[in-house]
Formats: C-alpha cells, sequence, structure tokens
C-alpha cells in the first residue's frame, strides 16, 4: 500500500526511518561496511553523520562518504558534542561546507543538536533555541533536537525549526517513549495549524516495538542510531525496525479501536445451541 | 630555506613556510579539498577560498570532515 510522502521543508522521502551512523567499531576503528549493510536493511533515504576533526577517527584515513551511496542517500549533519549556540552554529556550518563539497542536498539542512552535560545528554533548550534562531536567519532547514517539553517543541517550532524532534527518551538510553503523553500534546499542538508540521521521534528507541509506538502515537517519523549500531546482530534490527515503522505508521493511519473496560463479542450471540447467554 | 611561522593545526602545533595558503596546508596533509572543511580563528574559510587565504603567525586551523554520528 502506497503510504504518503514525508516532506520536511522541500524535501521529499518515502522512508520515515532516519539512521545515525555512529557506533558501528570493530576493534576501535570504525566498520563501514557492517554500516553500509545495516543502512542498506533500514530502507532509510536519510542518513545523520557528525563534524570532526579529520584523521582523528579513522586512523587509516578512510572516509565515512566512501561507504554512503551518495546518490541515493540524503546526508544529514548533525551537530551532536555541541554544548553552546556558538559551538553548534560553528559545526552546521561546517557541516554544510562539507556537503556542498560532497554535492548532497543535506548541505541545507542540519540536526541542531545541543547539549546539556554528558552524563543525560539531554538538549539545552535555552542554547538550542538561541542556536535555532541563528541558523534559520542563516537559511539553514533546522531539525531541531529537543526534550518532550511542548512548551519548547513550540518555541523552537515558532523559531522557525522546520522539524523538532522530541527524544523518546535519553539518547542511547534504550528506554523508548517514556512519556507518550507529552509527545501526544507536541504533536497535537505543533500540527495545529499545520497538520503536515513534521515531528520526528528522535532517541532512546531501543527496539522494533518503541518505533511502532513512537508512529501511533502520530509521529512523521523516528531518527534513531544506537537501537540499530548496538544491537547484537544490527542488520537483522535494522530490518525489524524499518517494518516496526511501517506498521506504526499503518496503524496510525488506519484508525485503533477505543479502549473499553470490559470484553465486546466478536461471535455473534443470536443462533446459540444451548439457548440464552448470562 | 624559507622563513617559516608557527601555528596550530586540530589543537597541535605545527611549522609551515610564511605565505602558505590553507590550500597549501591541506597539500602538505594530503588532505582532499572537496572532502574537507577549514576554519581559521573560528571563522569558515569557504573552499573557493583556500587558495587566497594565506596563514598567519599563531593561526588556529581546524580541519574537519564528516564522521559517523547520531
Amino acid at each position: 500500500m502506497n503510504a504518503p510522502p514525508l516532506r520536511i521543508a522541500d524535501f521529499s522521502f518515502q522512508s520515515r526511518l532516519f539512521v545515525g551512523t555512529g557506533k558501528y567499531l570493530r576493534n576501535g576503528e570504525p566498520d563501514y561496511e557492517l554500516m553500509r549493510a545495516a543502512l542498506s536493511a533500514s530502507g532509510c533515504e536519510v542518513v545523520t553523520v557528525a563534524v570532526r576533526r579529520e584523521r582523528l577517527i579513522d586512523q587509516r584515513g578512510r572516509s565515512i562518504l566512501d561507504f554512503l551511496d551518495l546518490t541515493q542517500l540524503t546526508i544529514l549533519p548533525n551537530t551532536a558534542g555541541c554544548f553552546t549556540a556558538d559551538d553548534a552554529v560553528r559545526a552546521a556550518r561546517l557541516g554544510r561546507e562539507l556537503l556542498e563539497g560532497a554535492e548532497n542536498p543535506g548541505a541545507r539542512w542540519v540536526k541542531l543538536e545541543v547539549l546539556a552535560d554528558r552524563q543525560t545528554l539531554l538538549p539545552d533548550p535555552i542554547e538550542t533555541l538561541r542556536a535555532t534562531e541563528t541558523l534559520v536567519a542563516e537559511g539553514f532547514i533546522v531539525l531541531a533536537y529537543s526534550s518532550d517539553d511542548p512548551v519548547l517543541a513550540r518555541r523552537l517550532r515558532d523559531a522557525g525549526a522546520a522539524s523538532v524532534m522530541p527524544l523518546g527518551s535519553p539518547i542511547g538510553s534504550g528506554q523508548g517513549v517514556l512519556n507518550p503523553n507529552n509527545i501526544r500534546i507536541i504533536l497535537e499542538q505543533l500540527k495545529a495549524d499545520d497538520a503536515n508540521y513534521p515531528v520526528i521521534v528522535d532517541a532512546g528507541v531501543g527496539t522494533a516495538s518503541d518505533v511502532t509506538i513512537a508512529m501511533e502515537l502520530g509521529a512523521d517519523g523516528v531518527l534513531l542510531n544506537t537501537g540499530i549500531a548496538g544491537a547484537k546482530d544490527p542488520v537483522l534490527m535494522a530490518h525489524a525496525m524499518r517494518h516496526a515503522l511501517e506498521a506504526g505508521f499503518a496503524a496510525a493511519r488506519a484508525g485503533r479501536i477505543p479502549r473499553r473496560l470490559y470484553a465486546s463479542a466478536s461471535s455473534p450471540w443470536d443462533g446459540l445451541v444451548h439457548g440464552a447467554a448470562k | 630555506m624559507g622563513e617559516s611561522i608557527d601555528i596550530c593545526v586540530n589543537g597541535e602545533p605545527r611549522s609551515i613556510a610564511a605565505g602558505s595558503s590553507v590550500a597549501m596546508l591541506l597539500a602538505e596533509h594530503g588532505l582532499h579539498p572537496q572532502r574537507v572543511a577549514v576554519e581559521v580563528n573560528e571563522r569558515l574559510v569557504r573552499r573557493a577560498d583556500f587558495d587566497a587565504a594565506v596563514l598567519c603567525p599563531r593561526d588556529r586551523i581546524e580541519i574537519v570532515t564528516l564522521v559517523g554520528g547520531g
């Protein structure tokens, strides 16, 4: 069945699963072959990457770009690891320059992540808002990583973020969607004026059902990294995540039955051979 | 032997011939200009300006690339 595409600004994607490229390691070196296989199994069209000093990550000097199909994938540079708005803006500009060099359409957007501390990796709301304002003014399409606070989500949208990406739970924690009611409120409020305003649940996904739950709540997509990269079999988990997303998105559109306290029989009461029911 | 200047590249002290450009620094490190982005003193240098951007003593240069991340 044909699902509607996900639209963010003038980008349009059939796959609603955005996948990170971190944590694929073997003997302390990036395992780009495994990463490539997992990305392929996920069916994703968008992958996020980080900006780091040259030659400090891959001692062999290999580039991740050689392992990403740049004709098929839109690369989403992120500002992961930044703790101030100023650092995040620098990282965003560097990411844009790198993707212009790679001639990838991802040069026009950024996954803005401004963190508060290393232990929680929760977004710093004030710095995130400041960076959103600056980057929007510089013409970036900003996808803003947010806490699941509906007020912050609304402020980021109002500051011009093309998408707000509330967390399900802390990055890499695998706890799933901890506050579904907040996600519901965010979805309701951000889509009140524009039903197509994209909200993507980003971070905390531990397994396939977490993705399904996020989509059933009404999210437009899910961004995850550790849930796949950290699985025992990342390629199989990528396959599971892909289908979990499709199932959740289909269920959200199909419209679930209301929850009832008491049972509702599926077979008719009429015509029972032993007579009337209790 | 021409004069050399002291600069800082990705946090490490380095020496380079006076008058060197960003493009020359990249060539010296065997880096492809399309594959990196460069900041000098925390300001982005556009790729088109690599040849014209001449380095000065004590410049702090960041040469970055894309890596796996989430």
